[in-house]
Formats: C-alpha cells, sequence, structure tokens
C-alpha cells in the first residue's frame, strides 16, 4: 500500500529528495499491519499497552504510559540503550500476537458505531486546574497595595504562574523577570543567587533541579544568569533553548562587546537602563513559549505554501530590484516566510529570524498602517558584535482594510505581509526604500504580487486535506535539513490556546524523548486514553504526529507515511530550499 | 505607504523633513499618529529604531508635504539622532509635562539642534499629555491660558507649568504648544504653525514628484549631503 520507509531511515539519510525507493534488500515487512513501523520488533509490554484502547472505556487510565520502541533494523546497529532493552523480550511471541490482535481490534473498532464527529473528538481531557491557571497566565500581577495587606494575594498569583523566566547579572542585579516587580522578585532572585554561587564556589554550575512539580533550568552566559521554571514538563534542554532564545534577544539589544564593556567598566551595571523599551520584547518572546511555539520547539521556521514558480517570480522580482546596500531581503506573511534573498556564503539563522518575527508580530511595537521603519539590531546569529539596520514595511494587500486597520491590535497584526530589507549601513534607509518601491511594482507587473495576496488569504490546510481519510488530528514536519516546519492549521481541535498548549506539551515531550541522551530512539510511541501519538526522527526529518485514542498503531503509522509522501511531494511548495542568492 | 505626491490640486507642494524627539514615552509617536491617523492608542509600546511616516498639511497658498522622522526616546538610540536631524527642515522637540525631567532633556535636545541641524531648523517645543492637566488650566488654546497654575492643586498632574516652558521657549526662540495627542488638543496646530513657520524660500526646488525624490534621496545621503543642504540653508537664512 504505502513506502514502508520508516523502516530504513537510515537509507534516507543520504539522499536528499526526491528520494529513491526503498532497497529491496529490506525485511518484507510491508504488509497492511506491518507498515513502516516495527511492529513485529515490539515487546510484549508494548502490546498489552497497545490493545487496551481498543478494549473499550473500562481501563482508560491505566494506560495513560508511554514507550518507546526502535527500527527491527536498527538492532544491530544497537542504536539506543531503550530499544535494547526493550527488544529484549520475546519478540516472537509478541509478533504473532499482535499481527492477529491488531486485524481484529481495528474491525471491532469500526463496528462499535459511527465515529463521533469532529468536534466531539476530545483529544485532551480538560482539567479544570490547568485550564484555570493558564487562563490566567497571562494575567498582570496586581499592584500591591501600600499598606501592604494584599501581599499574600499578590505573592500567591506570582506564584500560580506556570512558567516564570529571570534575568539577574552575577552582581546579583535583576535584569528582568516576566512576571512581578522588583520588590516581589528580589528575595527569590537572592535564593536563586545563593544556590548559583553555592556550586560555584566549588567549581561547579547549577543547571537545573525540582521543587515540586516546577522544574527550575539556569542557563550561565558571561555575566548573566538566565532561570527558567515551568510546570509545563518541558525538558531541561527546551527551556535552556527559550532562554538561549532571551539571551539572543538582549544581545540584539545591546550586541556583545557592548555589554561585556558594560559588565567590565562596572561589575553592577544595572542593564534594565540600557535595555529600557525592550521589556515586551522579551516578554513577548517568553509569552510565545508559554503559549507554545512550534518553531522554538523545533528551532526551524514554517513558511507560508505556494507554488515553487510562483516563489520564483518573488524571488525574481527581488533579485532585479536589489540595491547595492542589501543584505538579506525577506518578505513574511504572519511570521510564515514568503522569499529570501541572501548573499550567496551567508545563510540566516533561525533564531534571528525569530527575534525578527516576534519583534513584527508578537511585541505590537511595529505594527502596519504606521508608516516604514528603520530599526538597529544586531542579529547573534548573524554577528553577536555589530548592528544591522533592518527596514520594514508592511504591505497593503487589502486596501479596504487600509483604513480599518489603523486600530489593529497587536495581535491582529499576525496574517500583515511584511518587506523587511536588512542593511549593514546605518544611512541606507532611503535605499531600502527605494528598493521596496521597486520591488512592489515589479511584483505586481509580474503578477507576483496578486498571487502572494491570494496565498495569503488561503487558509492553512487542514490534516484531513493534507492526509485525507487518516485518522490523524495534527503534526509537525521539520525537514532537518532545510530548518523549516510545516504544519497543519490548529483548527478545528487545536485552536483555543488551551488545546494548543496541551498539544504543544504532548510535541515537546515526544521532541524530548526523541533527543534524549545518550541513546534516542527513532521512533517513539505515546498513548492516552484520548489519544495516541508518534515522534519519528531520521537523519532528514522528525515527524511529530497525533491521533484520537482509537487509532492503532499501525493507522498511525501509516497515516505518517503519508504525511511523509505529502511533504516528498509538496517539498518545494511548503519549504523554501535556498532561496534567491545573490 | 510613503507614496509620494497624489496630485494634490493645482497647488503648489513641498516637502518639508521633520523629525521627533524627546525622552521615551512622552507621547512622540502618539502626536504621530493623531497628526497622520488621527488615531490614538493607549499604551502604545515604545518605539524602536524610528519610524518614517509622511502626511499633508494643506496651507492657503500651497500643500506642505511633511516627511516625519519618529525616532525612539531610549538612550541606546540618542547615537542614531544625527541621522534623521542633519537635514531636517523642522523639528518638534516634545516633553511631558506631568514629568519635569522630560523638559530637562527636551532642552538637551534643543541644544544639540542648535548646535548641530541646519542652521535654519525650525524648532517646536511641544509639551504633551494636556489632557493629564486639570481642565481649568487650559481648556483650549495652548500658550496663554495656563497662567493660574494649578500646581499646589493636588489632583493635578501638571508638573511643568505652562509659564516656565513658554519663557524657556520664548528664551531660544522656539515655537511653542502645549498637546493632548489623546484628545487631539492643539496637534494639527503644532504641525500648521511649523508649515508656515517654514520660509518660502526653503522651499522651492523641492517638489514631491517622482524625478524631485531621487534627487531628495542622494541629499540625504548624509555623508554627501551634508555640504549641499547646508548652501541650501545658507540662501534661506
Amino acid at each position: 500500500m504505502m513506502q514502508p520507509s520508516m523502516q530504513e531511515p537510515s537509507d534516507l539519510d543520504e539522499s536528499p529528495p526526491p528520494l529513491p525507493p526503498r532497497p529491496k534488500k529490506l525485511p518484507p515487512v510491508g504488509s497492511i499491519s506491518g507498515i513502516g513501523l516495527p511492529t513485529r520488533a515490539t515487546t510484549a509490554v508494548s502490546v498489552t499497552d497497545f490493545q487496551t484502547p481498543a478494549q473499550g472505556n473500562a481501563i482508560r487510565n491505566s494506560n495513560t504510559g508511554s514507550e518507546s520502541i526502535a527500527p527491527a533494523n536498527e538492532l544491530d546497529e544497537s542504536m539506543s540503550v531503550r530499544s535494547t532493552v526493550v527488544t529484549v523480550e520475546p519478540a516472537m511471541d509478541a509478533e504473532s500476537l499482535l499481527g492477529e490482535v491488531l486485524e481484529k481490534d481495528t474491525l471491532a473498532w469500526r463496528t462499535l458505531g459511527p465515529m463521533p464527529a469532529e468536534e466531539d473528538i476530545e483529544i485532551f481531557p480538560s482539567d479544570a486546574e490547568f485550564d484555570d491557571n493558564f487562563d490566567r497566565e497571562f494575567d498582570e500581577l496586581d499592584d500591591m497595595t501600600s499598606d501592604g495587606l494584599n501581599e499574600q494575594a499578590v505573592v500567591d498569583q506570582w506564584k500560580s504562574k506556570l512558567k516564570q523566566y529571570f534575568i539577574l547579572s552575577r552582581a546579583g542585579k535583576p535584569v528582568w523577570s516576566r512576571h512581578g516587580n522588583d520588590q516581589l522578585v528580589t528575595s527569590y532572585i537572592g535564593v536563586i543567587l545563593t544556590l548559583i554561587s553555592f556550586y560555584e564556589d566549588v567549581s561547579d554550575s547549577l543547571r537545573g533541579f525540582t521543587s515540586g512539580s516546577t522544574r527550575f533550568v539556569v542557563l550561565t552566559k558571561g555575566q548573566l544568569y538566565l532561570v527558567a521554571t515551568s510546570s509545563l514538563g518541558e525538558s531541561d534542554q527546551q527551556l535552556r533553548g527559550q532562554l538561549e532564545a532571551l539571551y539572543m534577544q538582549i544581545l540584539s539589544t545591546l550586541t556583545l562587546p557592548v555589554m561585556e564593556r558594560m559588565f567590565k567598566v562596572r561589575a553592577s551595571t544595572d542593564l534594565r537602563r540600557p535595555l529600557q523599551g525592550t521589556e515586551k520584547l522579551l516578554s513577548a518572546l517568553a509569552d510565545g513559549f508559554t503559549r507554545g511555539s512550534p518553531s522554538t520547539l523545533l528551532n526551524a521556521l514554517e513558511c507560508l505554501k505556494m507554488r515553487k514558480s510562483h516563489r520564483q517570480l518573488i524571488n525574481n522580482a527581488f533579485l532585479k530590484t536589489k540595491s547595492d546596500q542589501l543584505l538579506y531581503g525577506l518578505i513574511v506573511a504572519g511570521g510564515r516566510l514568503v522569499s529570501v534573498v541572501r548573499p550567496r556564503k551567508h545563510s540566516l539563522h533561525p533564531g534571528d529570524l525569530h527575534l525578527i518575527f516576534n519583534m513584527l508580530y508578537e511585541a505590537g511595537g511595529i505594527k502596519a498602517g504606521e508608516g516604514e521603519n528603520w530599526i538597529p539590531l544586531c542579529l547573534p546569529g548573524f554577528n553577536n558584535t555589530g548592528y544591522v539596520y533592518m527596514y520594514v514595511s508592511f504591505l497593503s494587500l487589502d486596501p479596504a482594510a487600509e483604513q480599518a486597520r489603523q486600530r489593529l491590535a497587536p495581535m491582529e497584526n499576525l496574517e500583515e505581509v511584511a518587506v523587511i530589507l536588512i542593511s549593514a549601513t546605518k544611512e541606507s534607509f532611503f535605499d531600502m526604500q527605494q528598493m521596496k518601491t521597486d520591488l512592489v511594482e515589479h511584483m505586481s507587473k509580474n503578477g507576483s504580487y496578486n498571487i502572494l495576496k491570494n496565498c495569503v488569504k488561503r487558509r492553512r490546510l487542514s490534516c484531513s486535506d493534507i492526509v485525507p481519510g487518516s485518522p490523524l488530528k495534527h503534526f509537525l514536519y521539520k525537514s532537518k535539513t532545510n530548518v523549516q516546519f510545516a504544519m497543519p492549521s490548529f483548527d478545528p481541535l487545536f485552536a483555543d490556546e488551551i488545546s494548543k498548549r496541551r498539544l504543544l506539551t504532548l510535541y515537546s515531550q515526544l521532541q524530548a524523548s526523541i533527543h534524549s541522551r545518550p541513546a534516542p530512539p527513532k521512533v517513539h510511541h505515546t498513548s492516552s486514553s484520548t489519544y495516541t501519538a508518534l515522534a519519528w526522527n531520521t537523519q532528514l526529518f522528525e515527524l511529530y504526529a497525533i491521533a484520537p485514542a482509537n487509532t492503532s498503531r499501525i493507522e498511525l503509522s501509516q497515516a505518517a507515511n503519508k504525511v511523509v509522501q505529502y511533504i516528498r511531494r509538496e517539498e518545494e511548495r511548503v519549504f523554501i530550499i535556498g532561496g534567491a542568492v545573490f | 505607504m510613503a507614496d509620494a505626491s497624489q496630485g494634490s490640486a493645482p497647488k503648489p507642494s513641498s516637502s518639508v523633513k521633520l523629525v521627533l524627539l524627546g525622552e521615551a514615552a512622552v507621547g512622540k509617536s502618539s502626536l504621530v499618529m493623531r497628526f497622520v491617523n488621527n488615531d490614538f492608542q493607549e499604551n502604545k509600546e515604545p518605539t524602536i529604531g524610528a519610524a518614517f511616516l509622511t502626511q499633508k498639511c494643506p496651507l492657503p497658498t500651497r500643500t506642505i508635504k511633511f516627511e516625519i522622522w519618529d525616532t525612539a526616546g531610549q538612550e541606546r538610540f540618542a547615537s542614531l539622532a544625527p541621522m534623521y536631524y542633519r537635514n531636517a527642515s523642522a523639528a518638534l522637540v516634545v516633553y511631558d509635562i506631568t514629568k519635569p525631567s522630560s523638559l530637562t532633556k527636551a532642552q538637551h535636545w534643543v541644544a544639540e539642534l542648535q548646535r548641530q541641524a541646519s542652521p535654519g531648523i525650525v524648532i517646536a517645543l511641544v509639551g504633551n499629555k494636556l489632557d493629564l492637566a486639570t481642565p481649568s488650566t487650559s481648556p483650549e488654546g495652548a500658550d496663554e491660558a495656563a497662567e493660574d497654575e494649578n500646581d499646589d492643586d493636588e489632583a493635578d498632574a501638571r508638573k511643568v507649568p505652562t509659564k516656565t516652558a513658554k519663557a524657556y521657549a520664548d528664551e531660544d526662540g522656539l515655537l511653542f504648544f502645549e498637546t493632548s495627542a489623546k484628545t487631539g488638543e492643539n496637534v494639527a496646530e503644532v504641525f500648521t504653525a511649523i508649515a508656515n513657520a517654514i520660509p518660502e524660500t526653503q522651499l522651492k526646488g523641492t517638489r514631491g514628484s517622482a524625478a524631485a525624490r531621487a534627487q531628495e534621496e542622494s541629499r540625504v545621503n548624509l555623508s554627501a549631503g551634508r555640504d549641499t543642504m547646508g548652501a541650501k540653508e545658507g540662501c534661506a537664512c
């Protein structure tokens, strides 16, 4: 039925798309029940686990555990500790057992009655306490009254936050924190500092610890300590990635040498003053992480889906109108990349782009209808020692909305299209402005302006459009070579903030599991009473997919294969390969 | 967005470069928003870098097209300011009437402009957030009305008496207004006054037409532009 390519990830590794057909030498496990999944090699444990959801609602809560399995052919490579452990179990028994049970189960499920309507499917059971906390996560704390009578209430509010971020200097000066004013935060910062210095005194560094259900992670960068606390179950590595992004935002404002000089002159420098006005950028980044950001989780970018030839038209317009002063040129639609023009030797760092997108689309400092902007900033991934200058202009794709959008709130900026032209010369604003005018003119002439307009209007494809007939409800696909990811719309199941957060929490657990050290599994299955999910890691891509609990593993992996096929087919539409180079 | 003149009638039109300077959070962007879009936003996010906007201002005999540089007020952007004011024919130096330190900062800006900007630059000192002062101070009309000082009034957030700022402005030959970007009070007046204060001679030859734009661009290129501009200013004075 389909390519069981999941069995041979290492085979895919060498060959860039389009991929060659699967080598014949592989063991023929391609029967329906064996689709791509190393099911035959799984264990008795996993089988039991797997059957449970199929046996009805009785013991739903008992099988929330997850386990990982490794593709059979990797046994020889002794790839992962986990896979070895798991496959110690008698494989043969499991195999036959699994094969039979599977057929029955899926049949049984089909006959159980009509499938619930899309809206009725509940992937994540609601958890009133979490929902409540998450609802209030982004609320500002009450002001402490002068008599201090509400102190306890404010502290409680503060403590109920699921995520906290603190940045402080080695000298113990607060630099920034997401929640709470100095008065509130100072004593906690003192505690953190004491803990950190305790370890430093013995030439060790404190990287993280757990208190209750909250994980604390510390990142040390020069004279700065960055601390994240999370009750969302993110891994240390993920939290550290978020702290890295906050650190990059600080560098983006100050540059590394400037910051180092400040601390050299005075170790007790108060960084809040030079960072004044960027608090919102940091908070917007942090809140993005708390809401759940596939982009940060995967450290990759998303592109606006578009025909290759259409993107080529835009790229051509870029190249034709390129100013001599131009370093990078980008067109971005609501945080999705449309086109890039760049020098041959340089590529853009996803972290840098994330900072730019955050500034444009989340922080609300720059808005459509408020003119053109000229922004000095440091792109730390590109060069953390100096500034580049960024010209930003939002395109008025819809003249009728032109008037109305003056009142746009930051979040409504989301689908706006921005032309971003980055130059190394601070006085080239008018060159960039001219280039933008030329670019828009050129795009109107070659038709790509209208094409872009239509692509932006089109909604993200839903999962059922991409893999019709499959039980899949959502997926993330990251192309490692392109450092880009693709995903379907969060609608309808994960459209609201809480469901989206739950989905991203699941994704982050999956992501952590296939990146766990020392020997990460290639494929990881997990299931609960309401969903079943898969993470699949090859050298070419990472894929995360989720389906309702009644989906068999086989169906899930079939669907996963379909996603991979879809991406392979549409690769040059969903991703930008190379971009325009000069 | 920055589209040039869309053939606005037979009246001659000319471009005026204007820069806004002043401490962070005094309301520079809000003033521009009110002038350009007749709009106001509470709790606006701080400007990052600078924003470039254009707006026409019709006068009886001609149309002035303002090319406005709205700069960020944070200290770290101060070093970039010369780039924006060097070729400007007008500057709006803004302070917050509820914050005395912002007037001090404004005075620094005025001094810097007088020292380093084009000699003929028209400078307007603008005290913003008039809506926070008790209405009795100056319900309308900026300059004179505020003689009666409400400083002792507890409810009044005003900390900079009109008199003080006005005296300073007069001394330095600046236009002076108190405005509220929130209510729109006096905002258009500031820009009209500036437009009127720009000597006609200085406007000759600068047209918003596409052809002239190219010329302007080279003028804006600061390294090259300084001398040209200086010459121009010379004849303007």
